[in-house]
């Protein structure tokens, strides 16, 4: 080969990247089922169309209480857990509170909200805990990445004799305010899905309407209390004011006080014997019988539901991940005005605007939501689950992708349309792209883990089971097991940015 | 070399024409016509204008203008052949560009290989432009502008980041591709060895148009001197 030929383009790193990870994903499609089951599925989408398009309210009082319901549990959730994690952020240094804050973000708010309620019940402490535990990993993870990141300067040049927390208030936390502020309502919007989510396992949020209309095939119904949530998060900016947070605060307080009638002799209970694996329940040494017996519960336990459990959430996620990819790339242009430059400023802006309004509405969608609407059509398969994951997470990061094009300085000679997205767009947001997508990979695969209480065979699934069937220990090991999955992957993403040095702003040209 | 031949119909017309930057007038009452075959110099300190009135002279017929801006804009992942290869997207089916950007195919390559040898870029041909040095950088964008194979090039500052040596060469290379060509310079003396036509700007106006052959470096320095 002479010199002419060899091949040295950053180019080609992304793409043989890429490249495998596509592969895996086609391979996963070959392992799993995606058959559409379900008879006609014609017939049931035709069904919730006309549902859509006719919204019925029952009951006021109880679309408005489940309303306020979701509202509530994710505003209380929301702020205990910015308060938790701005304090887990303070030591974010040691390795021990970042292994903490990975822990307990890497279960899902579902499964928080399962364990809680076996010792509180579906009462109010557990929709709120459910919620600020993992979002306090969050934002703990976070805060104390914008803690790193501010400008050192203003640090330095403080005199070195103040307190390390004087110091830290004088000189970082107000370089990381806004960032922390926006970052926090973002999460806040999260945490109204969550809360929304939590009305599927038994919490009177929204969800637990939803599921039951849906089930019962009363998409009416069902459109209204959709509809509502819809609104709830897109209209957030409208009434959510700095100023007014304090206010609702209250309100939401005194709407809802966090509470729960706990027996103690329960949380003894669950906690010295029913979480405790079967074998070793009331043994206090450990013979050789004992380690006997609990290696043969685990081996059992490893082939009949770790196992199948932990292939199905990989097979899915590397599915779902290189779908959400593929969709985020397809959705960009419609929220980017380098793809709206035909025609008359007005009507550019107002179809900018209408793409973007509909990567919004995607996003607004729980995927958990999308998934169980998606398994009504389409039956039980891995289907519903790939569509639900794909769509919201591949609007989410489309939408983010579209803004970046906005930086762009385009020569007045560039291509247009197909041509211009293909040699100009997508090569420059390439990195960014994967950044995002490695960023959103961890998600995706919590969320994957979860769809499994749908009936999809992943992790949740044998979760949700043993908790139907009160084997509280197979339940607990099955979560640190889900857990151990996802700080898997969250490290080797983080290990893949690094590599590819996705963090740096590649634009310099 | 062609010599101007001012009798035929003027390639680029500006009457009274005011031009603007940023909605900030830039240049104003502006007259100016450069016919086919010139060789034009625009002199004048940055922000002058030239950068503007290049863009004027572009949009009057962009469908004959070899462009090559300031700002190369280059696509940093992408090689040199593919940045190259950009000026001549208009020629292919979408679907000939597309497998191109995958695989290189033989007619492209055909195009931009010979190209490339005469701007020194055979060895960088498929390195990233991300990977390139500056002077690299601006000779794949000089080649994307050679590759389009118009009859004008307008170029804004296209050698200034290699030396002066290198410079010369590669603007005799433009000069011997185009009929017509424009360029906006910084340099003085290459100004006057390579173009025929002299326009000085200064304060928003045109204040020298001159045949280089009745100019001296020395009627130039007062452009970059004043107020």
């Amino acid at each position: 080969m002479s010199a002419s030929n060899s091949i040295n383009t950053s180019a080609s790193a992304l793409r043989n990247l890429s490249f495998w990870f596509a592969l895996s994903a086609l391979l996963c499609l070959l392992l799993v089922d995606i058959e559409i089951s379900s008879a006609d599925p014609w017939a049931e989408l035709g069904l919730m169309t006309a549902g859509a398009l006719s919204p019925s309210v029952w009951s006021w009082p109880t679309l408005l209480s489940s309303l306020a319901n979701t509202f509530a549990f994710a505003l209380q959730g929301v702020t205990l857990a910015a308060m938790g994690g701005f304090v887990l952020a303070l030591g974010y240094r040691f390795t021990l509170v970042r292994a903490f804050c990975a822990f307990i973000r890497s279960i899902h708010e579902l499964f928080w909200a399962l364990l809680f309620m076996q010792v509180a019940g579906l009462s109010s402490l557990t929709g709120l805990l459910a919620i600020a535990i993992p979002y306090a990993g969050t934002l703990a993870k976070i805060y104390g990445e914008l803690f790193e990141e501010v400008d050192p300067a203003p640090a330095n040049n403080l005199p070195p004799t103040s307190s390390r927390l004087s110091h830290f208030c004088y000189s970082v936390l107000p370089l990381a305010w806004r960032s922390m502020a926006t970052y926090t309502s973002y999460r806040f919007e999260c945490a109204i899905r969550s809360s929304a989510i939590l009305g599927f396992v038994g919490l009177p949020t929204l969800g637990f309407h939803l599921e039951t209309a849906l089930s019962d095939g009363q998409y009416s119904e069902a459109a209204a209390f959709f509809y509502a949530l819809l609104l709830l998060i897109g209209t957030l900016r409208l009434w959510l004011h700095k100023r007014l947070l304090p206010v609702y605060l209250v309100a939401v307080f005194y709407y809802l006080p966090p509470q729960a009638t706990i027996s103690w002799q329960l949380l003894v209970r669950f906690i010295s014997e029913d979480i405790v694996p079967a074998p070793l329940r009331g043994q206090t040494i450990a013979s050789a019988e004992t380690l006997n017996s609990l290696s043969q519960w685990f081996s059992l336990l490893w082939q009949q539901q770790i196992w199948p459990g932990l292939v199905n959430t990989v097979l899915l996620g590397q599915i779902s991940l290189v779908f959400t990819g593929l969709l985020a790339l397809a959705l960009l242009p419609l929220n980017s005005s380098l793809f709206f430059r035909h025609g008359r400023i007005v009507s550019r802006h107002l179809k900018r605007s209408i793409g973007d309004s509909i990567l919004v509405l995607l996003r607004t969608l729980p995927e958990y939501l999308l998934a169980f609407i998606g398994l009504l059509i389409f039956g039980p398969s891995m289907l519903p689950a790939i569509l639900a994951l794909g769509i919201h997470n591949g609007a989410i990061i489309g939408h983010l992708l579209g803004r970046y094009t906005e930086e762009f300085n385009l020569r007045d000679d560039a291509s247009r349309g197909i041509t211009l997205y293909f040699y100009e767009v997508l090569p420059r947001i390439y990195r960014q792209f994967l950044a995002f997508l490695f960023y959103r990979w961890e998600v995706i695969l919590r969320e994957t883990a979860i769809l499994g209480i749908l009936g999809i065979a992943t992790l949740g699934f044998y979760i949700d089971s043993a908790f139907e069937t009160f084997r509280f220990d197979v339940a607990l090991l099955l979560i640190l097991v889900s857990a151990a999955l996802n700080i898997s992957v969250d490290q080797f993403a983080r290990y893949l940015r690094q590599r590819l040095q996705l963090k740096t702003v590649p634009e310099s040209l | 070399m062609t010599n101007s031949s001012k009798q035929s119909a003027p390639l680029f017309q500006l009457r009274d024409q005011r031009l603007q930057y940023q909605g900030r007038t830039v240049l104003d009452n502006l007259c100016l016509s450069i016919a086919s075959g010139e060789r034009v110099a625009l002199i004048g300190e940055s922000g002058s204008g030239k950068s503007t009135l290049l863009k004027a002279l572009r949009e009057q017929r962009p469908d004959q203008v070899a462009w090559c801006p300031q700002q190369p804009g280059l696509v940093p992942i992408l090689s040199a052949f593919h940045n190259m290869y950009m000026g001549a997207l208009d020629r292919y089916s979408l679907a000939y560009n597309l497998v191109n950007l995958v695989k290189p195919l033989p007619g492209a390559r055909a195009l931009v290989e010979p190209i490339a040898k005469q701007l020194g870029l055979e060895q960088q041909l498929f390195s990233s432009t991300d990977k390139l040095s500056g002077g690299q950088q601006q000779r794949t964008s000089i080649g994307r502008a050679l590759i389009q194979q118009r009859a004008i090039f307008l170029g804004d500052e296209p050698v200034a980041n290699v030396d002066e040596y290198q410079g010369d060469a590669l603007l005799q290379l433009i000069c011997q591709q185009h009929q017509t060509v424009v360029l906006a310079l910084h340099d003085i003396t290459q100004a006057l060895s390579i173009c025929t036509r002299i326009i000085g700007l200064q304060d928003g106006a045109i204040v020298l148009d001159a045949p280089s052959d009745q100019l001296q470096a020395s009627d130039l320095a007062g452009l970059y001197s004043a107020s």
